[in-house]
């Protein structure tokens, strides 16, 4: 068998395909390293914590409260959502929890593995393998969680329920894909961390996440155009068994997001070398 | 069939480093803005040739050598002088600004032992985080494990979590995992030095089991270490190559002379004798101020000491130490007591057929009171330092004389 031969030098002199190949190959390749990575993170997480796996579903569960708690008492009033409001704030804050846990995924698995990336050669899309099998987990959580609640409230079960995994799948990988874009700048400016979360805080407004889009006006085009919107509308009809909306945009969503993905996972990779030498300089 | 494609690569060169310069930029803003500036040129390929930019300089500047199989390179030089970032250029982590590195094989890189531990979960668990990370298969970890835990020599801790062992049983834990690697070439920086005596020697016997088989790249302030595995060495000096060959001796040497210090200090004095001066006579040369004598030249060597309050004449100990500060010899004399009064005295010591190896070496003073290693009154070192000039260079401070006498029986 003759030896691998690798070559390190200024140019990033190999083909396109060439790079996306080995790219591809490294990301379905560290399927190992990715799910020990993972199960580590989440083992530590949870033996150091009493309330374990609560933590996963506390921020959205208590947002989609204080949004219930405003609408009964009559502090807001919010146009009809043709399902109890109860069950669609809870499916607005979980979706929405899942997407923006998404967003952040690439950029925190990578800067927890700093410390060892400047120090070892390891493929790195493990890293983002691995933030994905961890939303993977805290996603089926809150999908559980999701569908005591759709049962409570006397929903029930619907065919396009068994459609709704596929839909967070798509969410996920929608909201990695912009993570993945803004990874290497993140890294590099702590800054970038900062403007997402505010920028995410600001967008749930724009986005059907607790209330429904307006009949008319300025606010109607704003959400329609929100991809966000397509996401959390689709997924929560599936869910509910409600007609889906946007699914067409959904599906320009989806189609784009897997696309771009592997566009991000190369600008990823090439990008690393580079922010290596700015963390360990 | 392994052994057969051993001996086929056995005159490859498995690492062939050309022209390798890297720079590196001194302010943390602009560094972070060079580097978002890096990550747009590198989109597009960057094909330039890179000129030092504000603030930048170069940390390793145009590097060449070529490293076959059952090779070792020394990586020797002060701290800052660019080691660690070629040995993380040489081990993919980060891209040269010029020159390029090719590396044939599966490489290994023990900088950092234990990669991938958690500190919560335990021995066990960490070690298929750690196999994982060094890209290991699960199957392989599987297969390995009791021959990990058994290495590491960790056996009754190694369900506690990691957070509760020492720094030592870490590395032997990181070690014992990074063993399992059959690399065919092998980086290795400073890692092994928080273990005890015992694991340090055991890490070597592995890698001397390796090294037939292997490129390694070694770094390492210890020259002891280096002297002992490497065959091939480079001196770094301001990210540039100032020495590099097979003389490892003499860049040894040159690595020491940094070091160099002339000065003598007093760590302890009672008061009651003192130093006023002390010269080798019969010396054959001197060279910045340094006394050089032949292999086997007799020495002798004049110390005046000021007595203020002694009564009879003190045990004086004098010992040689090498540029490494390891004591090698001891002069030793029959002590007669004699009676003296306030005033300088001068002592004669007298050596002959001097048998120390090619090297520097420097005397440490301590004088005791009245009889040996009781009460010292007076310690110094490096009072003076001498040379000892021979054709050959051994590592080893003793060169004995000797005659060989071969009988046909």
């Amino acid at each position: 068998m003759p030896l691998e031969t690798r070559i390190y030098q200024k140019e990033n002199n190999l083909k396109i395909g060439k790079l996306l190949k080995d790219s591809a190959k490294d990301f379905f390749g560290s399927h190992f390293l990715a799910k020990q990575l993972a199960t580590r993170d989440i083992k530590s997480q949870y033996r150091q914590s009493y309330l374990g796996i609560i933590w996963a579903f506390i921020m959205p569960v208590t947002s989609a409260l204080v949004w219930i708690f405003l609408n009964l008492t009559g502090t807001i009033k919010l146009s009809d959502t043709g399902v109890p409001y109860p069950v669609y704030a809870f499916s607005g804050t979980l979706i929405w929890s899942i997407i923006t846990e998404a967003i952040n995924s690439p950029t925190s698995s990578t800067n927890s593995a700093r410390g060892i990336m400047s120090k070892i050669n390891f493929p790195k899309e493990a890293l983002i393998l691995s933030g994905i099998y961890k939303l993977l987990f805290n996603s089926f959580i809150k999908i559980m969680l999701l569908l005591v609640f759709i049962f409570v409230f006397g929903i029930g079960f619907h065919v396009s329920l068994m459609l709704f995994p596929f839909a967070i799948l798509a969410a996920i990988l929608f909201g990695t894909t912009l993570g993945l874009f803004m990874t290497p700048i993140g890294l590099i400016y702590n800054d970038v961390a900062k403007i997402i979360s505010m920028g995410l805080s600001f967008l749930m407004y724009i986005t059907p996440v607790v209330y429904a889009i307006p009949k008319d006006g300025i606010m109607k085009t704003i959400m329609e155009i929100n991809p966000f919107t397509a996401l959390i509308l689709t997924s929560r009809s599936l869910a509910l068994g409600t007609t889906p909306e946007y699914l067409g945009y959904f599906c320009w969503i989806l189609a784009a997001s897997v696309a771009l993905f592997f566009i991000a996972l190369l600008f990823y990779r090439i990008s690393i070398p580079v922010i290596v030498e700015r963390l360990s300089a | 069939m392994i052994e057969k494609q051993n001996i086929q690569t056995d005159a490859e060169v498995l690492v062939k480093v050309e022209g390798l310069s890297k720079k590196f930029c001194k302010d943390l803003k602009t560094s972070l803005w060079y580097g978002v500036k890096d990550l747009a040129y590198n989109i597009s390929g960057n094909k330039n040739e890179r000129l030092l930019r504000d603030k930048e300089f170069w940390a390793v500047k145009d590097i060449n050598f070529e490293l076959r199989r059952g090779e070792c390179l020394g990586l020797i030089g002060h701290n800052g002088a660019g080691k660690s970032t070629l040995l993380k250029i040489l081990n993919g982590l980060i891209n040269p600004d010029a020159g390029k590195v090719t590396i044939k094989g599966r490489v290994g890189a023990l900088i950092e032992l234990g990669a991938g531990f958690n500190p919560i979960l335990s021995g066990r668990e960490n070690i298929y985080n750690n196999g994982a990370v060094l890209g290991f298969t699960k199957k392989e970890i599987e297969a390995k494990i009791e021959d990990i835990i058994d290495f590491s020599e960790i056996r009754e801790f190694i369900d506690m979590p990691v957070q509760n062992y020492s720094s030592g049983m870490k590395v032997r834990l990181g070690f014992a995992v990074a063993a399992q690697m059959e690399p065919d070439v092998l980086i290795i920086d400073e890692v092994l030095a928080v273990g005890d005596m015992g694991f340090v020697l055991k890490c070597f016997k592995t890698i001397d089991t390796i090294l037939p088989n292997t490129a390694i790249i070694f770094v390492s302030h210890s020259m002891p270490m280096v002297s002992r595995i490497c065959s091939q060495i480079i001196l770094l000096e301001h990210g540039k190559a100032q020495f590099q060959g097979y003389d490892i001796g003499k860049a040894i040497d040159l690595y020491y002379m940094r070091f160099a210090q002339n000065e003598s200090n007093v760590v302890f004095d009672d008061g009651s004798i003192i130093l006023e001066s002390v010269k080798f006579l019969n010396i054959s040369n001197v060279v910045n101020n340094v006394p050089q004598f032949k292999w086997k030249d007799n020495i002798e060597l004049e110390l005046v000491l000021y007595n203020k309050l002694l009564t009879t004449i003190p045990y004086i100990t004098l010992s040689i130490f090498d540029k490494e500060q390891r004591g090698v010899a001891i002069f030793n004399y029959e002590f007669i007591k004699v009676n003296i009064t306030k005033g300088n005295i001068k002592l004669n010591l007298k050596h002959s057929n001097l048998q120390l190896s090619k090297g520097t070496y420097s005397l440490n003073l301590i004088i005791y009171e009245k009889q040996k290693l009781q009460n010292p009154i007076l310690r110094m070192n490096n009072i003076i330092s001498f040379q000892v000039l021979y054709e050959i260079e051994t590592w080893p401070p003793f060169l004995l004389d000797c005659e060989l006498i071969v009988k046909q029986i």
